[in-house]
């Protein structure tokens, strides 16, 4: 089966996961901007790790026939330093012209403060003056709720098309206000931290599969890429069918990210093919 | 050995995770009750393992048990 991992942090995982999601029917990825795990303390580090997901990492993935796509955000953990998040966002317009950056991501809230609400704001107003998709991180653990209501109020302050912006990390206490303000909403996979597989199924089932996605994230903390094929097991084992799948984990990712032009990987549609049996 | 703060600390998220699971599953089961409903259905045939389930969370919860959970629960679950 062809699947997409719509939010995975390449640079932090090795060519063998590459090699095996390959082997596993993964045809494309998409790299959001991530936290590198301390805070980085100027706009040019940001630019060559800009550089690095959005010009190395395609042919890194493309040695095992995956596409590579990418965004441009900086983290909300480091929007504590508005005047770095300045002078990197004067920068984001070069990095839209690039061939497979689709839009500014992940931006978001971390512990909701008044620094990461404006930095939420200034790069959800750059993605919609230029066009682009937007791919916003929702905070862990205890502060999932009140971030997410934070993040829906930036958002409902702000003039955008609901349609391109993608709400990620939802479970089951925030889903319902993100699907129900017309945004598409992203599970995350994670061994322990965040949603598991049967959980992200369970929602699959009560809430349908319009404006969902599902990814692994898979960045250098405790995360594995394959819990997005663990998911897919157990959506076929809880008896939807293939095309059922094939419409979540290949077609969904398609429909939001085809939003944008750069993305031309197109839905699929299984058949059967009717064809005469040679006899002897 | 750990100390007690560093035992709270250490299996916090890994319990938490074990514990969603568990809340999971039951709600997976009263949406499949809810489903078979609507097509004149009920509940599963044997509700057996799900009331042991029930009471293993009950014996999860007791402050100050006279034996150790663990004991407790795999004795439960042997008459399965």
């Amino acid at each position: 089966m062809q699947i997409i991992q719509p939010h995975y942090h390449a640079i932090a995982r090795t060519a063998q996961d590459y090699e095996r999601m390959a082997m596993s029917g993964v045809v494309a990825v998409a790299e959001p901007a991530f936290w590198a795990g301390f805070d980085r303390l100027y706009p040019e580090t940001f630019l060559d790790y800009f550089r690095q997901i959005s010009e190395f990492e395609p042919t890194r993935a493309a040695q095992y026939g995956i596409r590579h796509f990418s965004w441009v955000a900086v983290n909300p953990k480091e929007a504590e330093n508005p005047t770095l998040t300045r002078e990197v966002l004067k920068h984001f317009p070069e990095f839209f012209a690039k061939p497979t950056v689709l839009g500014v991501g992940e931006t978001g809230l971390h512990k909701s403060t008044k620094n990461e609400c404006e930095s939420l704001e200034a790069h959800v107003e750059i993605a919609m003056k230029h066009d682009q998709l937007v791919l916003i991180h929702t905070p862990h653990l205890a502060d999932k709720a009140h971030g997410t209501k934070r993040v829906l109020e930036v958002l409902a302050g702000m003039n955008v098309n609901r349609e391109r912006i993608w709400i990620d990390h939802v479970e089951e206490q925030t889903i319902r206000p993100c699907l129900d303000a017309g945004y598409w909403v992203g599970f995350t996979l994670y061994p322990i931290t965040k949603c598991s597989p049967k959980r992200a199924v369970d929602m699959l089932e009560k809430y349908g599969t319009e404006r969902i996605l599902v990814n692994s994230s898979a960045d250098w903390g405790p995360s594995d890429p394959f819990t997005l094929q663990e998911c897919i097991l157990e959506y076929r084992r809880r008896g939807h069918s293939l095309q059922e799948a094939i419409e979540v984990f290949h077609n969904n990712p398609c429909r939001f990210l085809g939003q944008n032009p750069k993305f031309d990987i197109r839905p699929i549609r299984v058949e059967t093919a009717t064809e005469a049996v040679a006899t002897a | 050995m750990l100390s007690p703060t560093q035992v709270v600390e250490a299996y916090f998220l890994e319990s938490r995770h074990q514990l969603l699971e568990i809340a999971a599953y039951l709600d997976r089961y009263d949406a499949a009750v809810a489903r078979a409903g609507d097509r004149n259905g009920a509940a599963a045939a044997d509700e057996k393992k799900l009331i042991l389930i029930r009471r293993a969370l009950e014996i999860v919860a007791e402050g100050k048990p006279a034996r150790e959970r663990t004991i407790a629960l795999l004795e439960l679950f042997a008459t399965v």
